[in-house]
């Protein structure tokens, strides 16, 4: 982390506004090149409620929201009840002086009322006042947000423009006048970065991998992939689709992958249940096709809005019977980005489903990228296919679809390819794609079927990135986490390190197939062994333990919905460095 | 493993050469296991002789079913087909229908898998107007499974799991897909051939959704809705007198069902788009799934620029 770390945190009730100040921060941020990192607790209702986000930003890359605020910013009475006890010396508060009264303040806090009545005419312009307000503290000069509000309201008229750039001045001024600035200044770093949501995120994966069919049912927290979708699909020729339920959003991006499209589709745990069947048939018709499951605390309905990673079992159990499948817990906002080209590349190579294990932690918060990572042609690989592209084809004389290969792969033809008319079944059959489910079945053709499709699993592992320890070699305790918990684990390590215990991390975003061997190697030297991971049983301290028979000396677990903070991680570390087994922190702030 | 496909420039398609074919040349590799008599033999051999007929290639032909009896028709015929999940049909062939709107898309099953267990892709393919063809062979008994009730159960039906008779109304699938906005309605008998050849092939060159529900009885167990129960009910609209185009003459008819039970196309509306044609993505650039991955260098760079 450089010189300098600031965190705003801004609360309200839903409907009040909370994400435009904080989107604007954010994007103020970015444009001058700081890294940022931004999470936002809700809750499921449209209007009322407490929503509470933070907006992290420095100049070295942010890893998650961080353990502390330096900026609180209560939009009504509630969110200063809640916070405000938290606020620490050398922290400011800054509210409107007409509606909220900021009681409970510690020695140290600087409290910044501004009077909005007076400032601007409308309540509408609080937000305009108070990031301006807040630029003025932490050194940024206004002209940048006089512009960012010229951009923003230019369709509206002049008019609009003059009335906020009016009202960010009179707020800056009014800051610069009243209010103690914090004794730093945000720097610019010279190269502007990227801000996305997860959600953004693995959407605009998809349109790097080259995605031309996308169907989804509404489900928190994985519709913002949808709408994204909605919202480009003219502009990149993309067929987008809003479907009945989530059993029809699953088989009808494997009818789209089976015409020859690269199609996906994303959902929550619920909406995952739901499609389980399928993706046992996309293996079985050997469909490729790609499933993201934006974990959400459950089970059941659970709590739409908060965060979990309790559908491990769910994924690694989806369907009936035994068929390959490849799993990807992307290790932050950037990742999500990344991982759809690749899991669509393995999922096309050998022909079985792709499923992606995010979670609300990612696809709800955002994060700075560096636009010159987000390469949206990446190389891709579409496997054995014949006839796409209407390029030219045998003529299909003894093309068998399911043909016994080493690999167990066998080129697939494209429904309008001349000559290899065949059929896809999800009963079993033979090579040729004829039934051995019913009037012919037989033991030793299925044996050897089985075979060959499990068979595929093998060609996966040494194309997918083994995990690695970060951090010291000779740690005294090594933390091992998956998917989305590699930036809170990783802040972590570093603040371990700085007090003194030696730790390191094995973060693990391929799920399956598991990288054994690699796992083992480097947990053979490890000292002691700490899973953290957000859900109540240790899901994948199990999957660990089965797949590699390691055995974990300690756990910190987090199933309240709302995610783990560094110093939840560090607490835990310290108990099981004094011998406790598992560790579950208290979430501080009710949200 | 073979070289990977990597991704190539688009190749105009080379016209097929158009030849000739006889029922005989869409015989499938495997031959059916129905039950001697089935109703569903008069039905693939309809489908067969109308696919014949309209001069299609087996390659430009997609077979999509479900699971049961007649669901197995894939297998039976020579075209590109998908025998998928119970109830899934319909979903799986609207995706492959948009993912290459230039297939011709048959749905083959039956009353359990469409009305049952795929109720709810039925209803949303009709409104949505997807360009598909789909036929039921309703049989009005589970017949896979031994027997046992169906939604189009007549009421007082006794099967395996109504020993005292079925207390529940029947769906009728013609009014329902006429309201549900199917554009081309129409109800065959496997024992009425040249009949359901035309049938079949009207919905084939219909563009949007066409429902054929095929009364294709069920030999073995449905003693009730036998051939010759429908042999002496059945009457062609055409002999009634009916007019396609008129929605509520078509409700009213669609919902006889009794002493005369009407066959023939109850409803069509040639003015009602396609799915496939109200979408702009695929106005130009030919089937989705053979146009180039490739992002334009100028939309990923708008993509970006939205984020900064």
């Amino acid at each position: 982390m450089g010189n300098i770390d600031f965190a705003v945190g801004i609360g309200g009730a839903a409907g009040q506004g909370v994400a435009t100040p904080g989107a604007m921060l954010a994007r103020l941020f970015v444009r001058r090149g700081l890294h940022v990192n931004a999470y936002n607790a809700y809750q499921s209702i449209i209007r009322g409620g407490h929503t509470f986000l933070t907006v992290r930003t420095s100049e070295a890359p942010v890893r998650c929201m961080g353990d502390k605020l330096d900026m609180l910013i209560p939009l009504n009475q509630d969110t200063v009840d809640r916070h405000m006890r938290l606020m620490r010396p050398g922290s400011a508060v800054l509210y409107d002086s007409g509606k909220v009264r900021p009681a409970g303040a510690a020695e140290g806090v600087q409290l910044c009322p501004l009077p909005v009545a007076e400032l601007a005419k409308s309540q509408l312009h609080y937000n305009t006042a108070a990031v301006a307000a807040v630029l003025r503290l932490v050194g940024v000069e206004c002209r940048q947000f006089e512009e960012m509000l010229a951009q923003q309201f230019q369709r509206k008229g002049e008019g609009v423009v003059a009335e906020n750039v009016a009202v960010a001045r009179a707020g800056y001024e009014y800051a610069g006048a009243h209010f103690r600035p914090y004794p730093f200044a945000l720097p610019v770093t010279g190269k502007p970065l990227a801000v996305a949501t997860g959600n953004e995120s693995l959407a605009m994966g998809g349109v790097a991998a080259g995605v031309k069919f996308y169907c989804a049912y509404p489900m928190s927290p994985s519709t913002g992939v949808l709408m994204w979708m909605a919202r480009h699909a003219r502009q990149l020729g993309i067929m987008v689709r809003q479907v009945e339920d989530e059993i029809g959003v699953i088989n009808m991006a494997i009818g789209a992958a089976h015409s020859g499209c690269r199609a996906m589709c994303a959902t929550s745990g619920g909406g995952f249940a739901l499609m389980t069947e399928a993706l046992g048939a996309a293996a079985m018709m050997e469909i490729p096709v790609v499933c993201i499951n934006v974990q959400r605390a459950g089970p059941a309905t659970g709590v739409p809005t908060k965060t979990e990673q309790g559908d491990l079992w769910q994924v690694l159990g989806a369907g009936q019977g035994d068929y390959p499948r490849i799993i990807a817990a992307p290790t932050s906002i950037a990742d999500c980005f990344h991982t759809i080209p690749q899991i669509f590349d393995l999922a096309d190579r050998f022909q079985c489903p792709g499923i992606v294990l995010a979670d609300l932690l990612e696809s709800e918060g955002f994060s700075s990228l560096d636009p010159a990572e987000l390469d949206f042609n990446p190389p891709r690989d579409r496997g054995e296919v014949i006839g796409l592209n209407g390029s030219p084809v045998s003529s299909g004389e003894g093309y068998r679809r399911y043909k016994a290969t080493e690999s167990g792969v066998a080129p697939r033809a494209l429904p309008g390819t001349p000559g290899h008319a065949h059929v896809v079944a999800t009963d079993e059959h033979d090579e040729d794609g004829v039934l051995i489910s019913d009037e012919f079945t037989n033991p030793h053709k299925r044996q050897a079927i089985m075979e060959r499709r499990q068979r595929k699993m093998e060609g996966v592992l040494p194309l997918i990135q083994p995990p690695r320890l970060e951090g010291p070699e000779d740690a005294e305790v090594t933390i091992v986490g998956w998917g989305s918990t590699w930036g809170v684990i990783n802040e972590a390590v570093e603040q371990l390190n700085a007090e003194g215990i030696r730790a390191n991390q094995l973060q693990v975003k391929w799920i399956v197939p598991l990288h054994v061997d690699a796992i083992l190697q480097a947990l053979a030297k490890a000292r002691k062994v700490v899973i953290v991971e957000n859900n109540y049983s240790g899901q994948f301290a199990r999957y660990l333990r089965s797949e590699t028979s390691i055995v974990a000396d300690a756990h910190i677990r987090k199933y309240d919905g709302e995610p783990f903070l560094p110093h939840h991680v560090v607490e835990g570390v310290r108990q099981a460095l004094a011998g406790k087994k598992k560790y579950v922190p208290v979430h501080e702030i009710v949200v | 493993m073979a070289e990977p496909v990597i991704e190539t420039r688009a190749v105009p398609k080379a016209k097929p050469r158009r030849a000739s074919l006889s029922v005989k040349d869409f015989k499938g590799k495997a031959d059916p296991d129905w039950c001697p008599g089935c109703g569903d033999f008069g039905v693939l051999n309809a489908l067969k002789t109308a696919i014949a007929e309209l001069g299609l290639q087996p390659h430009e032909v997609l077979t999509i079913s479900g699971i049961g009896c007649s669901s197995n028709l894939p297998g039976y015929i020579n075209t590109y087909g998908m025998h998928t999940l119970h109830g899934r049909a319909i979903a799986v062939a609207t995706g492959a229908q948009l993912g290459n709107h230039e297939l011709k898309v048959v749905v083959t099953g039956g009353d359990g898998d469409g009305f049952g267990i795929g109720g709810n892709h039925f209803l949303h393919a009709m409104r949505r107007n997807v360009d598909l063809t789909y036929i039921v062979m309703d049989n009005q008994i589970y017949g896979l499974t031994t027997g046992q009730v169906s939604p189009t159960s007549r009421k007082g039906m006794k099967t395996k799991t109504t020993p005292h008779g079925s207390v529940e109304n029947p769906v009728n699938a013609i009014p329902m897909a006429i309201v549900c906005g199917a554009s081309y309605v129409a109800r065959g008998f496997s024992g009425q051939q040249k009949h359901l050849v035309q049938l079949i092939k009207g919905a084939m060159e219909h563009r949007g959704f066409a429902l054929i529900d095929v009364l294709s009885p069920c030999v073995t167990y449905n003693k009730d809705n036998t051939h010759e129960f429908f042999k002496q009910r059945t009457q062609k609209l055409e002999e009634i007198g009916h007019d396609p185009t008129d929605l509520h003459a078509a409700i009213e008819k669609g919902n006889l069902w009794g002493d005369v039970i009407p066959i023939g196309l109850f409803y069509k509306n040639d003015d009602a788009p396609a799915l496939d044609e109200l979408e702009p993505v695929l106005g130009e650039g030919g089937p989705l799934s053979h146009r180039s991955l490739q992002v334009p260098a100028g939309d990923a760079q708008a993509l970006i620029a939205e984020l900064m």
